[in-house]
Order: C-alpha cells, then structure tokens, then sequence
C-alpha cells in the first residue's frame, strides 16, 4: 500500500477538528472548569420551601452569578428544605452575617435561582456558615389562594 | 392454503438468515489483529467516509443551528424567556439532532456510496478474485470501511453540534439580540458534559456502526446485477435511516427516559 501525505495530512486535521470539538463541547458548552473544587466555598441556607429550585441553579448577587447550589436535602431536625451553595472563594469572608438568601425566579416562568443581599453586621460568614435569614420560593398556587381569599373578604 | 404458510416460513427463514449472516459478516470483519497495511487503508476510508462528509455536515449543521435559534427566539420571546436560548439549542443539537441529523447524512453521503462500491467490486467478480489469491475480502475490503464508519460518525457529529451552536449564536446573539452572556452562561448551567454530550456522542457510536454495517453488508450481499446494485443502494439508505431513527427512540428512552 503506497503512503499518500495529502490523504494523511487531510485525516490527520479531521481528527483533530473532532478532538478540539469535543474540548469546545466540554470548556464552552457545558462548562466544565479545571481546578472548579479547590476555589470556591461552601453556604448553607434553610429555607421552608424552594419551590422548583434544582441543583446546579445559580447564585447570584445582584443580580451577578458568584456560585451555584450543589445540593438539596431535607433537614430531618427542622424539616425544612437545606440547601448547600458553592461560592467563587473570592468572596470568602466578605458577606456579612447578616447576609440574606431569597428564591426568585427569572421571567414569569423561568429558572428559579438563590438571590444573595448583603446586610450591615460587621462578622463575615466563612466556608460551611449557615445563612439564617432566607425567604422562600414564591408558589404560585399559594399566591392566587392568598388573593382569592382577600378578595372574599 | 399449505402454500401460503409454507411461503411465509420461507420469508420468516430468509430474513433469520440475512440476520445471522450479518451478524457472522460483521464479526469475521472486525475480530483481527491491526496490521500495518491495515491502518493505511483505513486511514484511506477515513479520508473518503469521513473528511469528504466533512462539507455537508458543516452547512446542515449550520443551517439547522441557525433555524433552531430563529425559531426557539420567536417562541421563548412569548414567555419572556428569550435568555434560554442557548440552553435550548444546545440541549436540542447535543441530545438529538446532532447524532441523529449527521447519521442520517452519513447513510446518504457515505452509506450508498459504500454499497454501490462493494457491490459493484462483487458484480465484476474482484471479490472472488481476491479470494482466488488467497486475500480475505473482509478483511481487506469490509473492515478498514466498517472501523472508518465507527470512528468518523462521532467527530462528525462534534463537529456538526459545535458549527450548529455556533449557527445558533449568530442567529441568536448578532441578529436578534440575545444577550451574549446569558446565551453562553444558561448553555453552561444547563447542559451537563456527561449527562448531555457523552450520551449524544455513544449515540453517535452506535448510529456509526449500524448504518456502516448495514451498508458494507448490503453491498456484500447483493445480487450482483445492475439491478441488484440500485436496489441495495436503496435498501442502505432506507434500512438505515430507519434503523437510527428507531435505535434513537431506544437510546434515548435508556439515556433520558428516567429523569422524571
């Protein structure tokens, strides 16, 4: 069988147009990150109902994405919804105590995601703080009974 | 009366039949130890089945990128949701359309032109020739384009989700508007690398080996007229596309049907 370069050269690019593909699938379009685990930090925050909120929501401040919630479980102490964040370590140490989390939802019926508020108290809440000051997801169903009630009276 | 059920045990037979000489055909092929002359000619189909399709999968996939974005906006806008874009065609190419689109496209572009070659070797006798000087045909004919099929299918159908996405941005984020951050960041949020693009890439190995099993076997097993060769080149193109389009509803009730 006679060696043809071009032939080589021609299958050598396509193979390497699917490698670089599959790293532009990986880094750009699902977001793998290298080295994610080691800099970020760890939130809790209990909250009474989290509505349709899923791991891998973001968290924002602001509305500016600093970090995303990894975990979602019931407390079997209070019974309430604990739900575990990642944060960029770059704000370790600045939120304040007396930071608040809220559930808020993007459009009408878009994603629900953590909204992050920072308040005034001089301590600063470090890697595996519980963020005692939440609200909860806005239920719809809740909302239309609340005003039907109202309307009642 | 005897007749008839006589003549359907005969079809029922006939088609066992064609399945177990496939199935023999397809592992005396790919069960060999790789040789050094092996990889050239494979490295030749590679250039044929693979870079040649390369054209045709890049302009589908941009077009159908493109159109996703075009229609995904008209609809999210509604909903106020038009950030979503990116999640939604990324999702739609990396999950179905790109494995499924570029294997329907390698059953047309590559697929027929396999059949209508082996075919056309059997019909001028070059395969019994083969045989006569003591050179497996399997081996030297069907398995460099059987291995070149199972490779090129999946980078194909990379490339194809990669230039569809990117269709998708310049629909989406040049003409109409969408803000380019949230394209790429709810893209990111929502598609998982091993949940979404493994899956849709072991979607794409299966579709590889099906559709060039089913077309090198057409060709091998044809009856070698003129006729014949039109008929299996029809068969390939038929057979195979409605075997991905079967295989795609299996795979993807197995991959995604329990997420709930």
């Amino acid at each position: 069988m006679k060696r043809n370069s071009v032939l080589e050269l021609g299958v050598g690019i396509f193979m390497l147009a699917g490698i670089l593909g599959l790293v532009f699938l990986g880094l750009r379009v699902s977001g793998l990150g290298v080295g994610m685990p080691s800099d970020t930090f760890t939130l809790n925050a209990n909250f009474s109902n989290i509505g349709g909120l899923r791991p891998d929501a973001k968290v924002t401040m602001s509305g500016v994405r600093i970090g995303k919630v990894t975990d979602i479980e019931l407390d079997q102490k209070w019974f309430d919804a604990k739900v575990v964040m990642e944060l960029d370590s770059q704000y370790d140490g600045k939120l304040s105590e007396d930071t608040t989390a809220a559930i808020l939802t993007s459009g009408l019926l878009g994603e629900q995601y953590i909204g992050l508020t920072v308040g005034g108290a001089p301590d600063t809440l470090h890697d595996g703080d519980v963020i005692r000051d939440t609200q909860q997801a806005l239920v719809l169903e809740e909302l239309i009974q609340q005003f039907v009630s109202n309307m009642a009276n | 009366m005897i007749d008839r059920i006589a003549s359907l045990g005969r079809a029922t037979l006939d088609v066992l039949a064609a399945i177990g000489r496939a199935g023999l055909f397809l592992f005396h092929s790919i069960v060999c130890l790789p040789s050094r002359e092996g990889i050239y000619l494979w490295i030749r189909q590679m250039h044929f089945v693979g870079v040649m399709s390369m054209a045709i999968v890049v302009v589908s996939g941009l077009f159908i990128g493109m159109v996703l974005a075009l229609q995904g906006f008209t609809i999210l806008v509604g909903f106020g949701a038009d950030e979503a874009l990116g999640q939604m065609v990324a999702l739609s190419l990396v999950r179905e359309l790109a494995p499924v689109v570029a294997a329907l496209l390698f059953a047309g572009r590559a697929g027929s032109a396999l059949t209508a070659e082996i075919g056309l070797m059997k019909a001028t006798e070059q395969l019994t020739s083969m045989e006569m000087i003591g050179v497996d045909p399997l081996r030297r004919i069907v398995a460099p384009r059987l291995w070149a099929g199972f490779v090129s299918l999946p980078i194909l159908t990379v490339i194809f989700g990669v230039v569809g996405i990117w269709g998708g941005y310049l629909v989406g984020v040049k003409w109409l508007g969408v803000y380019d951050g949230s394209y790429w960041s709810n893209m990111q949020d929502s598609v998982s690398f091993v949940g979404d693009v493994l899956n849709g890439i072991i979607k794409s190995l299966v579709f590889g080996l099906v559709v060039t099993w089913i077309a090198v076997f057409q060709g091998y097993d044809l009856i070698p007229t003129s006729e014949g060769i039109s008929r299996a080149t029809t068969r390939t193109v038929v057979y195979a596309s409605l075997a991905v389009l079967g295989l795609d509803f299996i795979l993807t009730a197995l991959m995604f049907g329990d997420l709930g």
